[in-house]
């Protein structure tokens, strides 16, 4: 005989406004079992949790119902409050009268009635439940880390500070990510590379990090604390023990067609090639669709320049199996395509460029080695329009519908350093609107205004067209009220960005859930920004959202510190809620090892009494630490054996009741 | 008392089946934004769409609901790798056994929302909800042993 | 805001099916008009005149009849706002009352000349008058 509290919280005026608490209690005062009930104004306050333990003490109560916001915000909250009054913790159920009920409903009626129906609903489940008792399983005390950009980096390195083991899986050849691409960086100016390469040589030194680069997660299986992960080591054809990164072998490439990627294919690379020179680990790769040897059998120059005899044309890809206790996503971004917007001519006019091709152009190590010229004729433009919001808040289909937060800025710096290097060139920068949310970013905007002449103009470009060798760029001036129309010889496009395509697959892999921009959402958006709602996923950099350098790397270390946070326990304990065989019921079909996602079940020859005759069957046996209780099993099973516990037929059954009497 | 004997407006009662990973986070997500849909949704919280035992649904239209509705995780993001398509499967052939003992298409439902989708949780609840409040009254699995007796 | 003009915002929303709450203004509109020096009234006022309920001033704007309906503003919209079908919609109310047709058969056969295609002549009529 269960004796059952109920406890209904306000949430101050969040509930209370929609729901009369009072009656609630009221009415639940005659659910079966029910021998307590009352209401408060913040249940999961101090003072509403003393009232919960007092409650279980003074009455005696076998489990307790709360009437509160979701189980997603405050189950765990309420479970652990029970737990200290000595009530096992999944003695307790919550009814969602807030996010559910109150604060979808306007009539107070209608919010009370509902709120009395899920509380009895849970009133209904709570009289089938039994204590539930959480196995234990332990923490594998390594990290995987997927990415190597500046989010990935500064993730392991903080990880591996902390003493634990880092891998970081990174499908270029180099770490370094898109930070490496960079030129300055905005609002004080430094340079990327001066900043990002110790981090990188930090990493690669580091004794807790191991890199794997030029690979790729495969397959993954298991749970938090204890995932098993296929990563697919990609054969460079170069072997990195032997190289010596004396760069001989690019040299003397005679293949030098492909287009380089770190340059945003603004110059050709060799097919044996390391993308830029602090690349880490400074050991070529072989581009197999661009090698003369891979595609006709003959050539081979690089085999024999190479001293150290490194170069190894039979390498074949690496399958590494390693068990980790927390994966860390950090896949980061890409500009969106621009192929589709032929109003700006970016796939027509090779002077038409994106701003990271631009931040190529600029920069030391690319391909002009610094100067600005135009990639058409290779002279200096004298006059560059820039583009702002090019894809994104846009609706229509080949945009994204969110702000890329990082545009404003970095365009802003591009006209800045223009005009610093190059004061006879005009920088027009044609903006909807400015946005400079963060320490000294407008600061840095009026700069670019005030002290550099960058002229900016509200308004958007609606066509460019190519004439005589120039870019004729007409745009609306708003505040004008014109249309203008500017004779340019280089357009820059603050493309939109976008996850990075990869993001998708491990999403689905890691059970990572994704929005519908296919950005990671957060475990909760103000609560746990860095972790997935799947336990033991956490969550870094921009394949969470829009996020500039500064908020990245503070992003990073967060990411970190949940890791080391669960990487310091030496077990988790599991979830209790997992299925479970009735013996005598099971009539060993196998259908639920079938369609168990896990592998969790197996069978087993077993004694067992049914009917009091005492036999030898086959029947199924639950691995609890394996179990992650999605119930496949228990609606698959033909006899009805498989249960899940804490969501037994019973339970859902007598909620189906509840509801409907 | 059955539903069908209340007296005055007809008030469609539905019973919303949600996994807990996406689409009970998708219900949350629309009362935190303040989105409305009509009060007669009442949502079970299932851990996976996998979880629906089709006996859950009978037992509902049973009880007296007029209209059962499932969601999950969209297909390829299952929480747990594959559970919804098994949900899927099941729901097919239950739904359309369904509309053989006269329970309308219209009375069943699965969709899937994801956690980011409030919004559409709550577009998707009021359109079910004035597809059941045009077809009326749900009195065809109703079972008066069901109502009259507790479990 | 004149009751008249009132239902005559809600006519023109309605039949052009154009939601210019959805209008960020950017002013891309504008930007890609072809006839942009020809306009009194501009793509992107037309949107946000419409919003305010400005109607009276559309109703009288040399913009109606020198939209060439190229769609170009219709094409760029980040947004999907489609102000050319908020252009036709305020014509369409100024030809569509007794009276209001600008183009008439009779007029046709003075202004053809062996250059203009047939379907220019349909367009107009579709443009021009009810």
């Amino acid at each position: 005989m269960q004796k059952i509290g109920v406890f209904i919280c306000w949430c101050g005026s969040n509930i209370a406004a929609t729901v009369d608490v009072e009656a609630v209690a009221e009415a639940v005062k005659t659910e079966p079992n029910v021998v307590f009930s009352t209401n408060y104004q913040y249940m999961c306050s101090e003072g509403g949790q003393s009232a919960i333990r007092n409650a279980i003490a003074e009455h005696g109560l076998t489990g307790i119902v709360v009437c509160a916001c979701s189980p997603r915000m405050h189950e765990a909250t309420f479970r652990k409050a029970a737990a200290v009054a000595g009530l096992n913790p999944y003695m307790v159920e919550i009814a969602n009268i807030r996010e559910q009920c109150s604060w979808i409903h306007k009539e107070k009626s209608e919010g009370t009635e509902k709120a009395i129906i899920l509380a009895r609903a849970a009133v209904a489940k709570l009289n089938r439940n039994v204590p539930l008792f959480a196995g234990e399983s332990p923490v594998i005390k390594r990290a995987l880390v997927i990415g190597g950009g500046i989010a990935g980096i500064q993730t392991a390195l903080d990880v591996a500070d902390a003493g634990y083991e880092v891998d970081i899986v990174e499908k270029t050849p180099t770490i370094g990510g898109k930070m490496a691409m960079l030129d300055k960086t905005f609002p004080t100016l430094d340079c990327a590379a001066c900043i990002l390469t110790p981090k990188m040589v930090d990493a690669s030194a580091h004794e807790k990090i191991n890199l794997y680069t030029y690979s790729e997660v495969e397959s993954v299986s298991g749970f938090v604390g204890n995932f098993t992960v296929n990563i697919r080591k990609r054969a460079r054809a170069v072997n990195s023990d032997l190289c010596t990164g004396c760069g001989v072998c690019v040299e003397k490439c005679p293949s030098k067609s492909a287009k380089s990627e770190f340059n945003q294919g603004l110059c050709n690379r060799s097919a044996i090639y390391i993308p830029f020179a602090q690349a880490i680990p400074n050991v070529p790769v072989i581009d197999r669709d661009a090698c003369i040897k891979f595609k006709t059998g003959k050539c081979g120059i690089c085999e024999k320049v190479c001293t150290a005899k490194a170069i190894d044309y039979d390498q074949e890809d690496e399958i590494i199996t390693k068990q980790y206790g927390a994966v860390v996503l950090a896949t980061g971004f890409k500009p969106i395509s621009m192929e589709r917007y032929d109003e700006f001519q970016y796939a027509q006019c090779p002077d038409v460029i994106t701003s990271l091709e631009f931040e190529r152009i600029c920069n030391a190590a690319g391909p002009t080695k610094g100067k600005v010229l135009r990639p058409s004729d290779h002279e200096p433009p004298k006059t560059v329009v820039f583009v702002q919001c090019v894809g994104s808040r846009a609706t229509v289909d080949c945009g994204k519908t969110y702000c890329s937060k990082i545009c404003c800025m970095y365009t802003a710096k591009h006209a800045m350093l223009l005009r610093e290097k190059y004061p006879d060139t005009e920088a027009y920068v044609f903006y909807i609107d400015v946005r400079t949310p963060g320490k000294s970013f407008d600061e840095f905007y009026r700069r670019a205004v005030e002290e550099y002449g960058v002229h900016y103009i509200k308004g958007m470009v609606g066509k460019v067209a190519e004439e005589d060798g120039h870019l004729i760029v007409q745009g609306s001036d708003l505040i004008a009220d014109k249309q203008v129309v500017i004779k340019a010889d280089m357009v820059v496009l603050a493309a939109a960005i976008e996850p990075d395509p990869t993001a998708r697959s491990l999403g689905t892999m890691f059970t990572a859930s994704m929005d519908t921009n296919d950005f990671f959402t957060e475990a909760h958006p103000k609560l746990r920004p860095v972790e997935s709602p799947t336990a033991g996923i956490f969550l870094s950099g921009l394949c969470q959202g829009p996020k500039d350098i500064p908020d990245t790397v503070a992003q990073a270390g967060a990411a970190a510190s949940k890791v080391i946070g669960l990487l310091s326990k030496d077990k988790l304990m599991g979830n209790p809620c997992v299925a479970g065989c009735s013996e005598p019921l099971c009539n060993g079909c196998s259908s639920c090892e079938l369609v168990c996602p896990y592998g969790a079940i197996t069978y087993e020859d077993k004694m067992v009494i049914d009917h009091g005759v005492r036999e030898t069957r086959r029947v199924a046996c639950v691995n609890e630490a394996v179990c992650q209780g999605c119930g496949a099993c228990t609606v698959t099973c033909p006899s009805g054996a498989m249960d899940l516990k804490g969501f037994t037929n019973l339970q859902i059954m007598a909620e189906v009741d509840a509801i409907c009497r | 008392m059955p539903i069908n004997e209340k007296g005055g407006a007809f008030n469609p009662l539905i019973v919303a089946f949600c996994c807990n990973w996406r689409s009970y986070a998708g219900a949350d997500l629309a009362g935190s934004s303040r989105l409305n849909y009509p009060v007669n949704v009442k949502v079970i919280r299932v851990p996976c769409s996998c979880r629906v035992n089709p006996l859950f649904i009978l037992r509902a239209f049973q009880r007296g609901a007029d209209g059962v509705i499932m969601c999950g995780c969209h297909p390829g993001d299952c929480h747990y790798t594959s559970g919804n398509y098994f949900a899927r499967r099941r729901t097919a052939l239950l739904f359309s056994m369904l509309d053989f003992l006269g329970i309308e298409k219209g009375r069943t439902r699965v969709e899937w929302v994801s956690a980011a989708e409030g919004a559409k949780f709550a577009n998707t609840m009021n359109q079910f909800a004035e597809t059941i409040s045009a077809l009326g009254e749900c009195k065809r699995l109703e079972d008066i042993r069901c109502v009259e007796s507790e479990i | 805001m004149h009751a008249d003009e009132k239902r005559l915002t809600e006519i023109i929303i309605r039949t052009s099916g154009v939601n210019v709450r959805k209008c960020m203004k950017c002013g891309k509109c504008s930007a890609t008009c072809p006839n942009f020096a020809e306009m009194d009234i501009r793509p992107h006022r037309f949107v946000s005149m419409v919003e305010e309920g400005d109607i009276a001033a559309l109703l009288q704007s040399k913009s109606l009849w020198r939209c060439l309906s190229c769609f170009a503003c219709v094409e760029r919209c980040p947004r999907g706002v489609e102000p050319a079908h908020l252009i036709e919609a305020v014509r369409m109310e100024v030809v569509r009352p007794q009276g209001g047709n600008r183009l008439r058969p009779e007029a046709i056969p003075a202004l053809l000349d062996e250059s203009i295609p047939q379907q220019l002549i349909v367009s107009a009529f579709r443009k021009y008058s009810k």
